[in-house]
């Protein structure tokens, strides 16, 4: 599963485009104080961790964690 | 303590090895050279790095690494290398780290002459880069006392945190006169805010000099200029000679006070009532010495080997009471004793 | 829960001023992952440059140094001259390197200077608002080359992994990339194969990261990104330009 951390994200979407399982998607309604809409996990479920969207995060707005 | 015969440069790159200097990075330049020969000469037995930069601005730059590393260092050059520093100088000021700057001044500008000369003088105190910033500024008029400041501008640059200059000339560089170094090895304390790795033992050190926002600047460079202050009461040096009852105050410093005195002498022979007012420090400028010396003058002459600089810190000092005239010889020429004692009659004549 | 991935010691916990999808960010993250990896944080030094990356000392927990523009690998000279034990390191864009500051860069690299360069280079300067580089590829508009890069007029761009390959004291020239999670693997071995060497007393280590400026280049991140690949990488081929050691020869760096 990933925590992405909304005051921390710029909304770049480089993770979204990372996503093998396609699960990151840009916020539409919420923004943080910066103004921009962060990205958000759509289904932490099916999060293989592979930590790729973590990869392209310039930010370091991601965490990723596996397992019980 | 033993003396020894030496070149003005070469005393001072002894001194500032005697002074705890542990990176010299220099680039040739006529007529400091000798500074750097005598350093990279004596690296291997005294434990000391000396580099030779690819560029006066890549020496002074290294000296500001060597420096925020928290050792003691120096770089040396001649005028045109000093206008190349002047960018390294300005972020040494602004990033508050001590570093001693050798100026063995020749003639300019452009590439001038390589002859002695004294027209750096509002380029060490009044505008050695951008910014607001002083440096100390020193002016040995002998290798005694090129020794000796040598060891003062190491001191009161790691005192200060700030860049110290030592402004001598291709005269006082290339000329040999006995000196004695005291045998006393200088005690250097270890600099807590040095940016040498924190051991994992603190927050990080940051070497600095920018500040995004207009208050923090205005407050670093208040913060320094307070420091400026105290440095203001407690640095101020002059040679005051035969002042008591002059008429006609000599102000010269470095090599043109050398010959200045020389004219004095001559001119009380005659029963002109002449004396000398030599500064030391030229910033912070010995202004209350001047004043005091001049207690008895109707004229004051600086003699300088440019087109006339120190003048007008004079004139400042004196608060214009006093006409300040001048004498110089510049493009590498040194006035004579006979000159200067020829402007010593001139006014002496014009007053009776 | 393990975790996988989160943020490594060496980097500050705050926001950046980089613009967003700035790749800025990742090599930050990699060259602090490095430090943690070879735990050097306590003896690294950071020397950061005029640029965007100025206010890198916001964003490493090591000491750090500031440099006049393009001054960076002469003050890194000083630093560690000074402190031969300490693992000093400058970040620097393209501007500060390959153009202000070439001939400190070339020089530091001559003298095998032991010291590591992290090179950005995003064809562009970012921090005055993405004016022509040294590295701007021709055709290229920029703020002053409105028509794009003609080299009839501004000249060819420099290729700094190639020149300095040629320079005996080069230990490392490596240009990566950082426009996919596969580069920015290979950016980080390379990162750390950088710092290895300066631990190990190898010598000069450049390692060139190809990196976005979306802001300034008028594209969406991900656009960028797509640029970097098509238009950067096959200008500034990725690659280890020369790999050697110059000093300590008998001892392996890994």
């Amino acid at each position: 599963m990933i925590t992405i951390n909304f005051e921390r994200c710029k909304g770049c979407g480089l993770c979204v485009e990372a996503c093998p399982k396609k699960l990151i998607a840009l916020s539409e309604e919420k923004h943080n104080m910066k103004g921009y809409y962060p990205a958000e996990c759509t289904d932490n479920s099916s999060c293989i961790s592979c930590a790729l969207c973590a990869m392209m995060c310039p930010e370091c707005a991601i965490k990723v964690e596996k397992g019980e | 303590m033993e003396r020894v015969l030496m070149k003005g440069n070469e005393a001072l790159a002894e001194a500032a090895i005697r002074a705890g200097c542990k990176c010299f990075f220099a680039y040739p330049i006529t007529p400091q050279t000798e500074v750097a020969a005598y350093l990279a000469k004596n690296m291997k037995k005294r434990d000391i790095t000396f580099l030779q930069a690819e560029s006066e601005i890549a020496a002074v730059n290294m000296v500001l690494g060597a420096s925020s590393a928290g050792v003691r260092t120096m770089t040396s050059s001649s005028s045109p290398g000093i206008s190349l520093k002047s960018e390294g100088v300005s972020y040494l000021a602004g990033s508050d780290l001590p570093a001693v700057i050798v100026n063995v001044q020749r003639g300019g500008p452009g590439l001038g002459s390589i002859q002695p000369s004294q027209s750096d003088y509002w380029q060490a105190t009044k505008a050695l880069g951008h910014g607001d910033f002083q440096l100390i500024v020193f002016a040995p008029a002998s290798v005694q006392e090129t020794v000796d400041m040598t060891l003062r501008a190491f001191e009161e640059a790691d005192r200060y945190r700030m860049p110290v200059m030592i402004l001598t000339d291709g005269f006082l560089g290339q000329m040999m006169e006995p000196v004695s170094f005291s045998d006393e090895t200088p005690v250097i304390e270890e600099k807590e805010w040095a940016a040498n790795g924190h051991k994992n033992g603190r927050k990080h050190n940051i070497i600095n000099s920018l500040f995004l926002q207009p208050d923090e600047l205005e407050y670093s460079v208040n913060e320094r200029y307070k420091r400026y202050d105290i440095i203001k009461e407690k640095i101020h040096e002059a040679e005051v000679y035969k002042c008591d009852d002059a008429e006609i105050v000599l102000a010269a410093y470095g090599t043109t006070a050398r010959v200045a005195k020389s004219a004095v002498n001559q001119a009380r022979e005659l029963g002109i009532k002449a004396g000398l007012f030599r500064p030391k420090t030229l910033w912070p400028f010995p202004a209350a010495e001047l004043k005091e010396a001049c207690k008895n003058a109707k004229t004051v002459l600086s003699v300088e080997m440019s087109q006339g600089q120190m003048v007008e810190d004079l004139r400042l000092a004196l608060d214009c009471r006093i006409p300040v005239e001048f004498y110089g010889r510049h493009g590498g020429n040194i006035p004579s004793p006979d000159e200067v004692l020829e402007q010593i009659k001139k006014i002496s004549e014009r007053s009776l | 829960m393990a975790v996988v991935f989160d943020k490594p010691h060496s980097l500050c916990d705050v926001p950046t001023h980089y613009c967003p999808g700035c790749t800025h960010g990742i090599i930050h993250r990699l060259v602090c992952e490095v430090m943690d990896e070879l735990n050097i944080e306590g003896d690294a030094v950071c020397v950061f440059p005029v640029g965007c990356s100025v206010l890198a000392y916001n964003y490493f927990e090591c000491d750090v140094v500031g440099a006049p523009h393009g001054r960076a690998p002469a003050v890194a000279t000083g630093v560690k001259r000074a402190k031969p034990d300490s693992v000093v390191f400058t970040y620097q864009g393209d501007g500060d390197l390959a153009a202000i500051g070439t001939c400190e860069t070339v020089h530091a690299a001559a003298r095998g200077e032991n010291i590591t360069v992290i090179f950005v280079n995003n064809t562009i300067y970012g921090m005055t608002g993405g004016q022509m580089a040294p590295t701007t590829i021709p055709g290229q508009v920029t703020q002053t080359t409105p028509y794009g890069r003609e080299p009839e007029i501004q000249g060819y761009p420099v290729r700094v992994c190639e020149m300095l390959s040629t320079l005996d004291g080069t230990a490392l020239a490596q240009r990566v990339s950082v426009d996919s999670p596969a580069h920015i693997r290979e950016a980080k071995k390379a990162i750390k194969k950088g710092f290895e060497n300066q631990i190990n007393k190898k010598g000069f280590s450049i390692i060139e990261v190809l990196s976005t400026c979306p802001t300034n280049w008028g594209m969406t991140p991900a656009d960028a990104l797509e640029r970097l690949r098509t238009e950067m990488i096959p200008y500034f081929p990725l690659g280890v330009y020369k790999d050697e050691a110059v000093w300590n020869k008998e001892e392996k760096a890994d």
